[in-house]
């Protein structure tokens, strides 16, 4: 069978790892005439080790904290030469909400047209499962170990770096999940056909951080929507958001149990309480009562 | 030949101007916020057709410079100390990508104590970043260098960036008379940019800033190390070509009256003009004292700083910078170079860190100490015009 997928098989990535599916879907949709920026992160490392490369897109990675500065500059040029391509960054939670938030939140102040995609596997992954500020709270991670004086792992919220975004204005902001295909298809294409800074959130199984089963990554980011943890929603040039799938509302315990991360919250109901408290708060201020 | 009165930044202004950059990535700092300023303008009322980006931070300008050199603009910025320090990991990744970029430094003290003033620790600090490094002496000198740095960086035995440095205030904010060029003699000097480098292209895919394993990140290196070594030849036939063309004259090392110099003063930057009239005035007393202006510190030039010093009894190197543990940078750099030839005693001299002002007085003190060495062993570091006392009184602890 021919394969003609603009990301090529071969890379490294880990077995389960939901972000090789996000990035070829994408670069499926956006086609050839596409310029790839990448953070430093588990996808730039795991797919250009010299000389191979599973980029058949011009690809460029300069340093963690920049993708957004450096396509910044990618356009400026493209401007400058009168040409056009789909400029694409790809950063973890890592290289966008925490260390290249600064230069992030500039790109989309400033307005490049520049489609910036964060694969969201809530730690850093790429060091080995450290904390990020997109760790969901109550999650463990070699950074917020669970222990006698700390049963809850990662005390803080998750940040809400596309909320963020909103807020930022941007033309174009979207959460989405490839369990969700037909949405997520609807969103990229539809951030590809607008002009401007746009911004997707992409939920990323890591089963190697989240201590799950890699044959089961697809169905476990299904369940984050489904337990309205992680919602689907879309706003334009910092419009209300709108939300795109109407989730089941399981239980978040079915969604903790299957992750080696949420373990020590079996043991401990008042955090997972605390959990659904937050889902509902969210779902409430967006006009949903579950 | 019209001169026009020129600040420091804005001969650097003109200079991107005349080599027509693509694109200017900009963070504003002191002393050399004047050149972003300029550009703006210069793109606002159409007279430069580049595009102009306000970037976050430092880091994030650098970071857009690396994007807009391989989509294959012509790419200038300007920056200084704290700001230069905060580009301090991505200027690796420019060099190590073997992008052409050219940046103009106002040559500023860094943080702490906070000082806005001169001195050479900014760049000092990334002579290892894999950049060529260039001082000017006058707006003249800055000026030319931005335009010949840009020939020397993009041609295909270097493409490695440029650092072009003017002395905080004392150029960058003092009106100098200076020949601006005519724009069609500089595009015939420079040509119009077509980058000799592969660049992100859809219709020629290609992946950049790979993962560099053992097996293969020290031959990347080792290119590199080659490619400094083909921009000594490249700045001397740049340096020659220019000449040829615009009638000034330069050289990695300038020597002026070193012929019969017991003793040379080795100076880079603005205060060479002062050790220049202080030498003339010392040799009207009959002292043998000569002088090495130093215009380009990377690549380092060994030989003609071997072939400068052949013969000469003292050296004195003028520091305006320091590396702490060590001594003055320079000092370091000509004490390696001429390490193992019988050659002349060198000593290190600080002066003017944080823009204290480098006068004929510190010149005397700088001779006094270099005419001991001529007898006897002095100090290896000497830090002139320092108050000693007040730092022994721990006022400044």
């Amino acid at each position: 069978m021919k394969n003609d997928w603009l990301f090529a098989p071969g890379h490294g990535l880990c077995a389960g790892c939901a972000i090789p599916i996000i990035v070829k879907h994408i670069l499926a949709i956006s086609g050839e005439n596409t310029i790839v920026v990448n953070a430093t992160g588990c996808l730039e490392v795991a797919t250009t080790e010299y000389p191979r490369t599973a980029w058949r897109v011009p690809w460029v990675h300069v340093a963690f904290e920049n993708a957004a500065a450096v396509a910044s500059g990618i356009e400026a040029a493209m401007k400058k030469k009168g040409e056009k391509a789909n400029i694409i960054c790809f950063g973890g939670d890592g290289g966008t909400a925490d260390i290249g938030m600064q230069a992030l939140s500039g790109m989309v102040e400033r307005g490049h047209n520049v489609l910036y995609v964060m694969y969201d596997n809530e730690a850093y992954m790429n060091t080995g499962i450290q904390r990020s500020g997109a760790t969901p709270f109550g999650a463990w991670t070699t950074t917020s170990e669970v222990g006698k004086a700390n049963p809850i792992g990662n005390a803080r919220p998750k940040k809400p770096v596309a909320e963020i975004m909103v807020a930022h204005r941007a033309a174009y902001v979207a959460t989405v999940n490839v369990a969700f295909i037909r949405d997520f298809k609807k969103k990229i294409k539809k951030a590809l056909n607008m002009e401007g800074a746009r911004f997707i959130h992409a939920i990323s199984t890591c089963p190697t951080g989240w201590r799950s089963d890699p044959s089961k990554s697809i169905e476990i980011i299904r369940l984050a929507t489904e337990t309205g943890l992680f919602p689907l929603w879309e706003s334009e040039n910092g419009e209300e958001i709108k939300i795109t799938y109407k989730p089941k509302f399981l239980p978040v315990e079915e969604y903790l149990k299957v992750q080696g991360r949420f373990r020590h919250l079996i043991k401990n109901p008042e955090y997972i309480e605390k959990i659904k408290e937050d889902i509902k708060q969210w779902w409430r201020r967006h006009g949903v009562e579950i | 030949m019209m001169k026009t009165m020129l600040r420091g930044n804005e001969s650097v202004a003109y200079a991107f101007k005349l080599a027509r950059i693509d694109v200017f990535p900009m963070f504003p700092i002191t002393p050399s916020t004047l050149v972003p300023e300029m550009i703006s303008k210069f793109v606002a009322n159409g007279e430069l057709d580049a595009e102009f980006i306000p970037l976050d931070s430092e880091h994030s300008a650098i970071s857009a410079a690396i994007g807009a050199s391989l989509k294959g603009a012509r790419v200038g910025t300007a920056t200084a100390s704290q700001g230069l320090a905060l580009m301090h990991e991505i200027l690796f990744i420019a060099s190590g990508m073997r992008l052409p970029i050219v940046m103009g430094i106002g040559n500023r003290a860094l943080s702490a104590p906070i000082n806005i003033w001169c001195d050479h620790q900014d760049t000092m600090a990334q002579r290892d970043t894999g950049w060529l490094q260039f001082y000017a002496e006058s707006n003249q000198e800055g000026l030319d260098l931005i335009l010949m740095a840009f020939k020397i960086s993009e041609d295909k035995r270097v493409l490695l960036p440029s650092m072009v440095g003017l002395d905080a205030f004392v150029l960058t904010h003092t009106m100098e008379p200076v020949d601006i060029p005519e724009q069609s003699k500089v595009d015939e000097f420079l040509g119009k940019f077509k980058p000799n480098y592969r660049i992100l292209d859809p219709k020629n895919p290609a992946t950049f800033g790979a993962f560099g394993s053992p097996r293969h990140y020290m031959e990347f290196k080792y290119a590199q190390h080659l490619a400094m070594q083909a921009a000594n030849q490249v700045i001397d036939e740049v340096f020659e070509e220019f000449e040829k063309k615009f009638g000034r004259k330069y050289s990695k090392v300038t020597e002026e009256f070193t012929e019969d110099a017991d003793i040379v003063f080795i100076t880079m930057g603005s205060c060479t003009g002062t050790a220049r009239e202080f030498i003339k005035m010392k040799r009207k007393e009959g002292k043998k004292i000569g002088l090495i202006k130093l215009t380009v510190f990377r690549p380092f030039p060994k030989e003609e700083m071997r072939k400068a010093l052949k013969g000469k009894k003292v050296v004195a190197v003028i520091d305006r910078n320091f590396s702490p543990g060590f001594g003055g940078a320079a000092y370091g750099e000509v004490l390696a170079t001429m390490y193992g030839r019988d050659g002349p005693k060198i000593i290190d001299f600080i002066v003017g860190l944080g823009g204290r002002d480098i006068t004929f007085d510190t010149f005397e003190k700088v001779l006094e100490i270099a005419e001991k060495g001529l007898e006897s062993e002095v100090e290896e570091i000497n830090w002139i015009e320092v108050d000693k006392e007040a730092v022994e009184k721990e006022e400044m602890i």
